[in-house]
């Protein structure tokens, strides 16, 4: 969380120097960068305390935040993926079915005996090839990422369809299954490895040249063009990364489910975006970080966890969690 | 004529697109430290003559040398890899980067090796607040983001990167037509900063009188063609004026 607060700088860095802490923290406030950057982290705490508060009993369980943990962990992975490619103002919306294209090719190496760590590879290079798909035409082709990504969607569900037959496969693996269910210090084991990824993910956007240069294209790929950046290189290469992590995640939910689905789980697309919007990307590209998807993505899983814990109907919680993402991006507007 | 070698020399360049002879042989130079300035009437060829320059087109004849000797790019980054460095009317700037990334972009400074290069970010801010004190330069934080800057500070910005990459030209497409009087004079102020440390600054302006009060070297265009070569000293608006509406031939 350090790194967010350092991002932020902004507001009262031009006359910085005779600004005293409360001129400073009240300019902060005032700057909607500022939001866009912190708003996720208040909304987080704000769901804890309030299921807090209504259902201490059921909610504040070990047992219960550990579910949070083991469900986000997916969502937060393709929130990932998802970030790279809207800050470079595109998005990605076959991230659902690229996991699932991936689960059927993991699961089909399973069926034929191959060992576990060359199903992971076979679903995450499977994942890496769409991504590289929908790169290449985006970029390349110059065609609209989100009519690109769309048309994806439905070929790569196709696909999984077709090469799995329609039939679930089942995955037994006891590594797979500790994965699954394991913890060290009550974090689950699949928590261990989003956050893994995250920490990655956020060295690579904010301490290599790649990084910076995904900034530039999203914030204005004329300029990153005339500096000499290779706008194509970098829009194949956000396309690339979320895919291989839609793939990779494919790993993830096998583990969970003991089985590779060649059905679609359209929500986890959904809750990628959601989790963008309420981590404060702009949709616009060109400004973001990686751990505000990342709490995103935890606030999301927690929200509808506790609407579950006390009881609210499933139903309610698609409209709750609808509600959430376009508030959030009505509050935080940091659009050019 | 001194003996030294001209920092940039176009030899009856050339440039049509499709039947529009866009550049009909042009030739000039540029001397290092000093402003050479190319002027002319809207269509006269000044952009597609320095977009030649700087790389974006290639010339269909003619040759360019930098410092006398005759050199062949394709792309802006191979011009940029001779020493030239162009400063467009958009400035190129990333908004929402700060201006030590900005300085930097496409030029990171990084540690390390292989694929395990990450970015000397200390090492980018003090050679950044460097490049914008060698030319005096103040901007009160390089951590700000460039969406903060005044439009003086934003040219001043991408006129310090352009010059700061040990480039021997820098083009300027009209540096100061956005700004304000009191910004103008800064931006002006700078450019004979840059011209005194012995870089080659090529101005492309509509303003004679700036033209007249910066540049040492006027080149007036007209219809594709270099219409005059003169010494700044020894011309006046009028004549200036003269020249670009085709009044009077300075090839006569």
């Amino acid at each position: 969380m350090k790194k967010i607060s350092k991002k932020s700088t902004a507001p009262s860095s031009e006359g910085a120097v005779d600004l005293n802490f409360l001129g400073r923290v009240r300019s902060k406030i005032q700057d909607p960068f500022f939001w866009s950057d912190w708003l996720v982290v208040v909304a987080f705490v704000f769901v804890i305390a309030f299921f807090g508060a209504i259902a201490p009993a059921e909610f504040l369980t070990l047992w219960n935040l550990n579910n949070i943990l083991v469900a986000a962990s997916i969502p937060a992975i393709i929130a990932v993926g998802q970030t790279f490619t809207v800050l470079t103002a595109g998005i990605d919306l076959s991230v659902s079915s690229t996991m699932t294209f991936g689960a059927v090719t993991f699961g089909l190496a399973f069926t034929n005996g191959w060992p576990l760590w060359q199903c992971v590879l076979i679903g995450t290079i499977a994942g890496t090839f769409v991504g590289l798909l929908n790169g290449l035409i985006i970029a390349k082709r110059k065609i609209n990422d989100f009519i690109v990504t769309l048309g994806m969607l439905s070929v790569a569900s196709g696909a999984a369809l077709v090469l799995s037959d329609g039939k679930p496969r089942q995955v037994i693996s006891e590594s797979l299954a500790t994965l699954a269910i394991g913890d060290k210090a009550n974090i689950p084991y699949l928590m261990m490895v989003a956050f893994v990824i995250v920490v990655v993910a956020h060295f690579v956007l904010f301490h290599t040249r790649f990084g910076t240069h995904v900034f530039a294209v999203g914030g204005d790929p004329e300029s990153a063009r005339a500096m000499g950046i290779s706008v194509v290189k970098i829009k194949v290469a956000v396309y690339v990364i979320s895919g291989a992590l839609a793939g990779f995640a494919a790993t993830l939910a096998i583990s969970r489910i003991g089985s590779a689905e060649p059905a679609a789980n359209t929500s986890i697309l959904l809750n990628s975006v959601a989790a963008v919007v309420l981590g404060g990307v702009s949709l616009f590209g060109g400004r973001g970080t990686i751990f505000g998807p990342f709490i995103a993505a935890l606030l999301l899983q927690s929200l509808s966890n506790g609407l579950t814990v006390i009881g609210v109907a499933a139903y309610y919680q698609y409209l709750s969690i609808g509600l959430v993402v376009i508030l959030s991006a009505a509050l935080v507007r940091t659009d050019k | 004529m001194t003996t030294k070698p001209y920092a940039i020399e176009c030899v009856n360049i050339k440039k049509a697109f499709g039947s529009v002879d866009a550049l009909k042989g042009v030739s000039m130079f540029a001397k290092p430290g000093e402003v050479t300035a190319i002027i002319g009437d809207n269509g006269a060829g000044k952009s597609t003559l320095i977009k030649c320059i700087s790389g974006v087109y290639n010339s269909d004849e003619g040759e360019i040398k930098i410092n006398g000797e005759v050199v062949e790019f394709v792309n802006p980054e191979e011009s940029r890899s001779f020493g030239i460095e162009t400063v467009y009317q958009t400035l190129s700037l990333i908004e929402d980067l700060s201006i030590w990334q900005n300085l930097f972009l496409n030029r990171e400074i990084t540690k390390g090796f292989g694929p395990f290069k990450i970015l000397n970010k200390s090492k980018m801010k003090e050679e950044a607040t460097k490049m914008l004190k060698n030319l005096d330069v103040y901007i009160p934080s390089i951590k700000s983001r460039t969406r903060r800057l005044s439009g003086g500070q934003r040219q001043a910005v991408a006129i310090c990167r352009a010059a700061g990459w040990g480039s021997s030209v820098v083009i300027m497409d009209e540096p100061t037509a956005a700004l304000g009087v009191r910004e103008t004079a800064k931006v002006e102020d700078l450019i004979k900063r840059m011209k005194a440390q012995g870089l080659a600054i090529l101005l492309i302006s509509h303003n004679f009188d700036q033209v007249l009060r910066l540049s040492d070297q006027i080149w007036v265009m007209r219809q594709g063609d270099v219409m005059a070569g003169l010494r700044s000293k020894d011309t006046s608006g009028d004549e200036l004026v003269a020249l670009i509406t085709g009044a009077k031939s300075g090839k006569g």
